[in-house]
């Protein structure tokens, strides 16, 4: 669209009137807004000192972790629908037969790169068994890329460390999928 | 002509073809979904899937008279004023409750089921099936159990389209699998201490329409449709089977057979199938090395482009001997390379391995004794370039050894890329031959001891790592597609070849492949886009005189 183009209105500014030109209501204005932040609740945290609050935590999406099944083992079946579904591409399974008698198949390595994740929880959503869920944990931080690769052992030590404060998702265990 | 109808749409077939309705509608483009119908095996009709109506219109008063049942699309052929209707309710109702009886004791475990992505009863419930389970019924179980050395099945998936039985019996003709029990318990099993082993019984697996039936050397390690298909030949035997290559990230997965009515129809065998494992061996060599001091030293290919030559023009009267590995391309430009450098050049077919007589099968596959894809095509090159003994013959390996044993030879260049990771393909003796040379080049896979001579070893190309053509035993000529990259540091031959040769550019085969047959009246059949099942040479060569 160029700028004289008949579908353009132009307007012209209004011209100062004698309150805008005396500058004085606009200062005690901003003044107020200022003086009420000052004084209001406060909505910022001193992270790390300080956690913030999450809300919902079974629509929260942090880090991930792989949920182990009543025995302790661990309940992915190795179905590379977490990895079909991932856009980032940041999730690596080898998978193996089961040395289990009920179950056929399972990840022999499972490894997401978190640094890669962009944390959309579509891998959550794939999952057939509700192997792989999101935690409320938000902060991740780590010395190394290597650091930041978690593999099978390190995802399910999360869900070891979070298992108590987070049940699974799933309906049947009072959540939301 | 006759004309056939179907759906309305009116079309010819030829007065001598004798096709079912399933072949005749894939002719107007319209497909019957089918399971036991395979067009290699004999016809069943138990599966029901491909249940159409059919009827016939009068020649004379054009009056259409259909059949009351629905008849099996498979086992009903067609002649001159058949009709077929194959999108009418009754049909599309009979579709969906053919699916519904084979999903009511189908174990929906299609997330961990090797065959989902290209599984029939998948795509079938998708686009027939319908939408809600009626049944209340359960039979999540997936029984597991070994039906040869490298094919397990897993009963309950198993459909019993009974393709795999008679694939053994017609084909293979060994009979190893049958249906045990009857009825709802029917099973496919072996005969007790009878388990499938033959050549051909990896075919089972790509004959399944579901997972029943699993290859164990696949199982578990992709999924499908993470892999990338690419068009090529298999390199095991002469037979020069067309196969799909199934790679992912420059890793081979699996080969499959390619179907190809010239060559191998729709089977190929558990050699070749499973003949790609070398690809991926890390004893494969990696580096162009020049013998130094200690050992060999790396050379940066494009160095090596320039001293080979040097090397070669120093050393003085040349002897090449042009493995039955490479393409015609390459092989032409080998040629080429080594008349460039010697014009006197001693042109020699490199080694070929054979290992006894062809091996026939009643379904009429053939494994061939010769194991190497390009012996013809490698000939045919060498007879363009003049290189035939007075009685008309090729020169071959044998003769290369006595030729190199004479003072006249100085230097020798050999291509390898034979599939044998310890180098077996030549023993201590046979290289001991090539002794008294200044200058040995060998292009191999592996180290031998053939190269443990060399001064230049060279790293060579897998099947699936170049392009080209080969020429298979019956001179069926068929091009393919590289499929992966080969390892880091290697420089397929056809591509050193090419700047040995002073080209601009990336190496282009189809180029080469255009320049050849415009330039010998052996390969005008080459000339333009091939189809992808090939041309026969002589067929060719017959029609053109």
């Amino acid at each position: 669209m160029k700028p004289n183009d008949p579908g353009i209105t132009w307007l012209e500014e209004k011209p100062l009137g004698l309150a805008e030109r005396l500058y004085l209501p606009l200062f005690v204005q901003g003044l107020t807004t200022t003086s009420r932040h000052l004084v209001s609740k406060k909505n910022t945290v001193n992270f790390p000192e300080e956690r913030p609050a999450v809300g919902n935590p079974l629509i929260y999406r942090g880090v991930h972790r792989l949920n182990r099944d009543d025995e302790g083992r661990v309940k992915c079946v190795a179905c590379f629908l977490c990895a079909t579904a991932c856009p980032a591409h940041c999730i690596d399974i080898v998978a193996t037969e089961s040395p289990w008698e009920d179950r056929e198949k399972y990840p022999e390595s499972f490894q997401i790169d978190e640094l890669r994740c962009i944390f959309c929880g579509m891998c959550e959503e794939a999952c057939p068994v509700d192997a792989i869920e999101l935690t409320s944990l938000l902060d991740l931080t780590g010395k190394s890329r290597e650091e930041m690769i978690f593999d099978k052992e390190k995802l399910l030590s999360v869900y070891d460390m979070t298992k108590d404060a987070e049940p699974m998702k799933s309906a049947d265990l009072g959540g939301t999928l | 002509m006759p004309t056939v109808i179907v759906d309305g749409q009116e079309i010819e077939i030829g007065a001598d073809e004798r096709l079912n309705c399933i072949e005749a509608a894939r002719r107007a483009g319209v497909e019957i979904p089918h399971y036991c119908w395979h067009p290699g095996l004999s016809v069943v009709a138990s599966c029901r899937m491909c249940l159409i109506q059919a009827g016939s219109r009068n020649a004379e008063t054009g009056e259409i008279s259909m059949i009351p049942k629905l008849v099996p699309g498979c086992q009903t052929p067609v002649k001159d004023g058949t009709v077929i209707v194959t999108d009418s309710d009754l049909v599309r109702d009979s579709r969906a409750r053919v699916e519904e009886a084979l999903l009511i004791d189908h174990p929906i475990d299609c997330p961990i089921c090797d065959k989902a992505g290209e599984c029939l009863l998948q795509d079938y419930h998708f686009e027939h099936g319908q939408s809600e389970r009626r049944a209340d019924i359960h039979a999540f179980t997936s029984r597991r159990r070994d039906v040869g050395p490298t094919v397990t099945l897993f009963v309950d998936r198993c459909i019993m389209c009974t393709r795999c039985v008679r694939f053994t019996r017609e084909v293979s003709g060994t009979a190893e699998l049958m249906v045990s029990a009857r009825g709802a318990k029917e099973e496919i099993d072996t005969f007790p201490g009878f388990p499938l082993e033959n050549k051909l019984a990896g075919n089972v697996v790509d004959l399944c329409p579901v997972g029943a039936l699993g290859d164990k050397d696949f199982l578990y390690q992709q999924r499908v449709w993470f892999l990338k298909k690419s068009a090529n030949v298999c390199g095991g035997c002469a037979a020069g089977c067309s196969i799909v290559t199934e790679h992912n990230q420059d890793t081979v997965y699996r080969l499959k057979p390619r179907e190809n009515p010239h060559v191998n129809k729709w089977w190929i065998c558990d050699e070749g199938r499973y003949g790609w494992h070398h690809l991926h061996d890390p004893s494969r060599l990696v580096e162009a090395g020049k013998r130094g001091a200690d050992g060999f030293e790396a050379v940066e290919w494009a160095d090596v482009v320039t001293r080979l030559r040097d090397d070669l023009k120093a050393a003085g009267r040349l002897a090449v001997a042009v493995s039955p590995h490479l393409t015609v391309e390459e092989a032409w430009m080998l040629c080429a390379v080594a008349r460039s450098i010697d014009p006197e050049a001693f042109l020699a077919l490199g080694y070929v391995p054979t290992t006894g007589d062809d091996e026939s099968f009643p379904g009429g596959f053939t494994i061939r004794g010769e194991k190497a894809p390009n012996r013809v095509g490698v000939e045919t090159v060498l007879g363009l370039f003049g290189a035939v003994a007075d009685d008309g013959s090729v020169p071959g390996w044998n003769e290369l050894l006595r030729q190199v044993q004479t003072d006249t030879i100085k230097a020798a260049w050999v291509t390898a890329g034979y599939p044998t990771p310890d180098g077996s393909w030549c023993d201590e003796q046979t290289a001991a031959a090539f002794a008294s040379l200044d200058c040995l080049i060998v292009q191999d896979l592996f180290d031998s001891p053939l190269a443990a001579r060399a001064q230049w070893r060279l790293p060579a190309a897998g099947f699936a790592e170049r392009a080209g053509t080969w020429v298979n035993c019956g001179h069926h000529a068929q091009s393919f597609e590289q499929a992966i990259r080969p390892p880091a540091g290697v420089w397929p031959e056809g591509r050193l070849f090419w700047n040995m040769l002073g080209r601009q550019g990336l190496y282009d085969p189809s180029g080469v492949r255009q320049q050849i047959a415009e330039s010998s009246a052996a390969f005008a059949a080459l000339a333009g886009d091939l189809p992808n099942t090939g041309v026969d040479l002589r067929l060719q060569q017959l029609a053109a005189t």
